[in-house]
């Protein structure tokens, strides 16, 4: 007799694990499948973890939860080759409860938070990945594992299987991704003494910094570099579209080297130990890669579901919002006993009246925007750190031969037209 | 569904666990530049079978010129020896670029056995 539960969750990532950990506290009988050894032991992440989502699932989660730092400083770094214009807020009301966001190594926040699943009465059966979903009648009624007589049956199921969701490619809710609607990503994380960083990055004891990398480390295609701290180790990374790599022939790693050795990004990362190397895709399709997130018996969410804000860095608070939606849903289908496509459709209207879908919409255009218009992080970034050079530099020239000289780097008055109508088009991407 | 567990197992007989190690004689601590130095830090628990398969070799020889595969993969799975494509699946961080960076869709790419592959210890 094969087991049967009233929910199967596949993927404890925390899409996943914040849909059981809901269903769970709410009695429902939900079986959460990890493929990893442990929940983590697949996963990557640059680091931040941002408060309010999670605050929503578990109130207070930060006071037991194995977070690094609290972060009270962001900056943003625009990279030439040997120089950097940055930009950067640092605010204490970050340093104090409620916080505004932390960052997390993956492999140990993950377990944590799968485990109050658990503490809530979810089933975590680690070691064993999802084959296939089991359709009957064009409904989804359970999953084919790789264990020994390894079929398990629900009511629903909820793909929480990640960006590279084979599941719900089975399905036909997506075709496979194109280059240009995934980054890959790599990092390090470099171990460095705690004094050391909090000297490097300014910062107070057991405050953190983020610092985002745009232009020079990403020799130019689009992208970003990232440097975050940890409690006694720094993550570092860079990510790009998979179709950038592809086009200008670049080795992730070589540009992962590029990173940590460029000249503005260098000092802060000296002298430590790299203790793990890391490479993971990030859905930043956005909202025109979104698949079918729901269906008879199912419900696709996180990352699976391309929930990835790449203009703020943000996924995993997506991912927990998209789970507890999915949970919410859930419950309610078990209410009316109805598990059918139409019923579990009040997930997707939620979702997209949600802080996700509305997000999503505003960016809808901006990866491939910026993917087709190269000039932004080629030539602008660069022109914005000689105009900082030309205009700061004391050299016994007036300050209005400066300005005049600055307004020169700008180039011709077609080229100024050009920029000009650029940054108009730029604002209209993102505003 | 037989034996559900709630923790992770210990590997298992037919499993190669591999922890691979810095080379000893190395004094300073390593910064990890090359590709091979960076997989050195990884743990891996390889399976027996590669998840990774070439679907039709032949396509690599004669179709595919730039072997695009062997540049953006991360971890250097896919080297190109004179007439195959060799796939060191022991290696893959389980990312996925290939399958969907393929220009001739040739990869043929399922995750590991559970429990198997990859073990990130923190990120």
């Amino acid at each position: 007799m094969p087991e049967k539960f009233d929910c199967i969750v596949v993927g404890a990532g925390p899409a996943g694990t914040a849909c059981a950990y809901e269903l769970a506290k709410a009695g429902v009988n939900v079986l959460l499948l990890e493929r990893g050894e442990y929940p983590g032991a697949k996963n990557v992440m640059g680091g931040v973890l941002y408060r309010q989502m999670l605050d929503e699932i578990i109130p207070g989660f930060y006071k037991e939860a194995p977070l690094e730092r609290p972060i009270v400083e962001q900056r943003f770094m625009l990279l030439d080759k040997e120089s950097a214009f940055t930009i950067s807020y640092k605010g204490l009301e970050w340093a104090k409860e409620p916080y505004n966001n932390f960052t997390v190594l993956r492999a140990k926040f993950d377990q944590w938070f799968a485990q109050k699943a658990v503490e809530q009465g979810a089933l975590l059966v680690c070691e064993t990945v999802a084959l296939e979903c089991l359709v009957e009648d064009g409904r989804v009624v359970g999953v084919r594992t790789d264990r020994p007589e390894g079929d398990v049956y629900a009511d629903v199921v909820v793909l929480a299987d990640g960006v590279n969701s084979l599941l719900a490619k089975q399905l036909g809710f997506h075709k496979e991704w194109r280059p240009d609607e995934v980054a890959l990503a790599t990092m390090e994380i470099i171990k460095l003494d705690k004094k050391v960083i909090e000297d490097r990055f300014n910062l107070e004891e057991g405050q953190g910094c983020t610092i985002e990398l745009l232009g020079d480390a990403t020799k130019g295609i689009l992208g970003t570099g990232f440097l975050y701290t940890n409690k006694d180790t720094v993550s570092i990374g860079v990510g790009t579209l998979l179709s950038g790599l592809i086009k200008h022939k670049i080795k992730p790693y070589e540009l992962l080297e590029y990173v940590k050795n460029h000249p503005m990004v260098r000092p802060f990362i000296e002298g430590g130990e790299p203790v793990e190397y890391l490479a993971h895709l990030i859905p930043e399709g956005g909202y025109r890669s979104m698949p079918k997130v729901v269906g008879h018996g199912v419900v696709v969410v996180g990352d699976a579901a391309q929930l990835v804000n790449a203009v703020h860095r943000e996924g995993s608070n997506l991912a927990m919002t998209s789970g507890r939606l999915a949970a919410e849903t859930i419950i309610m289908a078990k209410e009316y006993n109805d598990f059918s496509e139409n019923m579990l459709d009040h997930y997707r209207v939620k979702l997209m009246e949600s802080f996700i879908g509305q997000d999503l919409k505003k960016y809808k255009d901006v990866t491939s925007f910026f993917d087709k218009h190269t000039q932004y992080f080629e030539k602008y970034i660069p022109m914005l750190n000689r105009a900082a050079s030309q205009m700061l530099a004391v050299d016994g020239l007036s300050k209005w031969e400066k300005q005049k000289k600055v307004w020169q780097t700008l180039g011709s008055t077609g080229e100024k037209l050009q920029l000009a109508r650029d940054m108009l088009r730029a604002w209209r991407v993102v505003k | 569904m037989a034996e559900p567990v709630k923790k992770a197992q210990p590997a298992k007989k037919t499993e190669t666990v591999k922890r691979r190690q810095q080379p000893a004689a190395q004094q300073e601590p390593t910064k990890a530049e090359t590709i091979e130095e960076k997989q050195y830090l990884l743990r891996f628990r390889a399976d027996t079978k590669s998840h990774l398969h070439v679907k039709d070799p032949d396509i690599c020889l004669t179709k595919c010129p730039d072997k695009i595969c062997t540049i953006f993969c991360p971890a250097e799975v896919y080297k190109w020896e004179e007439v195959r494509m060799h796939v060191g699946y022991e290696g893959c961080h389980e990312c996925g670029s290939c399958r969907i960076g393929c220009p001739h869709q040739n990869i043929d790419w399922v995750y590991p056995k559970g429990g198997h592959g990859i073990v990130f210890r923190l990120g």
